[in-house]
């Protein structure tokens, strides 16, 4: 939350991207605490307490809250679709099975249009892919501030509550992809794959280290680029919507004196001016207030006027800019969690291409 | 922005949330979809065979119909020829009766003017004897005259 102070707009971010994470402390950690430095003795398995902490962890981390929300909607998921399947029946479908047998279709469509091998396991993966992924982007969606903001008032500190903006989430899931991609490779071709590793783009054996080098980039690149796009399209969305909550969340505040102020001198440009127009309507009218052509009851009716219509403008701006942003981004959602299945049925297709 | 244990910690809810969904999902729904889409076509098939069915039945029914119709003006055209025999035929019956009963009463006609010859011819030689024996009054040898009374009467 912004607040009314946007001096804490860097924080505020900063908070909304900081992980709640579980995680080792190494003996002889320094951690700052409210009374002061405490040196831990050993090991300790605990909550991190800030990014630092979090960043001292290393490895031995997890973040909680992206587990949760990543496991909770992969459960959702399974759920709902469980559902459908119990009550699947020949005769004419209707309502949720209607909706489900409706995406079913739809992966299968794609899954037939880009695989062409056997493999049982393709479509039912492209479809956890397709849903659970878009259902985590759609966490973008909820306003940024509602969950993080109810879960500190019951004392969770930290909460990003979108998995996809998680690397971990993302490149986790483009690894699991991997390591199929890799156990149909060796099963489908066997030897054709070491083949095809060494010896592709310059057929000789002289060139087995180029073409290593170059293959194994290449075999790289695709769980990389595959985890990183959607990591970074979703990590960029929602930057976005901390941003426009940051301007416009401020903004709303700075209808009145104090914010506003503090946004002329901190640089928060857009809220800034809003606040100095306001600022100038109110010093206008008790100004003539002064000069006796407005009766004081006017005044302080004026002033409060231009108050709320000024913090009103704000909090509308917000919104609607939020709102816009929402609408576009339920493409981008779509659109990320498409990409990331056809993707991996392209990998997967490619993997049983034999030569 | 670290990575850490979450990666893993995600590729095995990965690989739990796809085995489950291709144990438990989507085999089912699939499955049931596929035997819906084949019940449509089947039905759809059975609908269009139905369907030449009826239009064979109909034009069946025509055909029946026509020849029925056929069969009923023939029926009614014999009626009428038959008719008109049995009309003629007793017609034809009558003329013959009449003809014969004709004949029957002509014969009888004959036969009663014969029956009133003979008698005339019987009762006249008795009259010729008698009457030429009151003329001659005497008595005649009836037996010498016989033959000529006779011949007399024969000529009538």
């Amino acid at each position: 939350m912004a607040g009314g102070n946007p001096a804490s707009t860097t924080e505020y971010i900063q908070h909304h991207l900081t992980n709640l994470v579980y995680g080792k402390l190494p003996a002889g950690y320094e951690r700052h605490t409210d009374h002061g430095v405490e040196t831990l003795q050993a090991d300790t398995w605990t909550m991190a307490h800030g990014g630092q902490e979090a960043t001292d962890m290393g490895f031995w981390a997890i973040h909680v809250d992206s587990m949760f929300w990543s496991i909770g909607l992969g459960s959702l998921f399974c759920w709902m679709f469980l559902r459908a399947a119990k009550k699947a029946h020949t005769g004419v479908p209707a309502g949720w099975l209607n909706f489900v047998e409706m995406i079913v279709e739809f992966i299968d469509g794609s899954v037939k249009d880009s695989f062409h091998g056997r493999n049982k396991m393709v479509a039912p993966l492209a479809l956890t892919i397709f849903v659970w992924v878009f259902l985590m982007n759609f966490m973008d969606l909820l306003p940024v501030d509602l969950i993080p903001e109810l879960l500190m008032l019951a004392g969770v500190p930290y909460q990003k509550i979108v998995p996809s903006t998680d690397p971990n989430i993302t490149l986790g899931m483009a690894l699991g992809v991997f390591v199929l991609m890799l156990y149909y490779s060796f099963k489908i071709k066997g030897t054709g794959f070491v083949k095809e590793l060494t010896m592709h783009p310059f057929n000789h054996w002289g060139f087995i280290p180029v073409n290593l080098f170059m293959e194994t980039v290449g075999l790289l690149a695709k769980p990389f680029s595959l985890g990183l796009r959607l990591f970074g399209n979703m990590y960029a969305g929602e930057m976005i919507f901390i941003l426009i909550a940051t301007m416009f969340a401020a903004g709303a505040g700075a209808g009145f004196v104090s914010g506003g102020l503090h946004a002329e001198l901190f640089g928060e440009q857009t809220s800034g001016y809003f606040w100095l127009v306001i600022f100038l309507l109110v010093t206008g009218v008790c100004w003539l207030n002064l000069k006796g052509k407005v009766s004081t009851g006017k005044t302080v009716l004026l002033c409060m006027a231009f108050m709320a219509i000024g913090g009103g403008l704000f909090a509308l701006g917000g919104g609607l800019m939020q709102w816009g942003w929402a609408v576009f981004h339920i493409l981008v959602i779509t659109l990320q969690a498409f990409i990331f299945m056809v993707l991996t049925v392209v990998y997967l297709s490619m993997a049983h291409e034999d030569h | 922005m670290n990575i850490n244990l979450t990666l893993f910690g995600q590729m095995v809810t990965f690989a739990f949330f796809v085995w489950f969904c291709m144990k438990f999902v989507w085999p089912v729904i699939i499955d049931s979809m596929e035997e819906r889409q084949k019940k449509i076509a089947d039905g759809l098939d059975a609908a269009d065979r139905a369907l030449r069915d009826l239009e064979l039945a109909q034009s069946k029914a025509t055909d029946q119909m026509k020849d029925a119709k056929q069969e009923a003006a023939g029926i009614i055209d014999q009626a009428n020829k038959r008719a008109g025999q049995i009309v003629d035929e007793a017609k034809n019956q009558a003329r013959t009766e009449g003809d014969r009963l004709k004949v029957a009463a002509e014969a009888e006609i004959e036969q009663e003017i014969n029956r009133a010859k003979e008698e005339l011819r019987a009762s006249v030689a008795g009259l010729a004897l008698a009457g030429a024996e009151m003329i001659l009054e005497a008595e005649i040898d009836e037996k010498a005259n016989r033959t000529l009374v006779d011949n007399l009467a024969a000529q009538l």
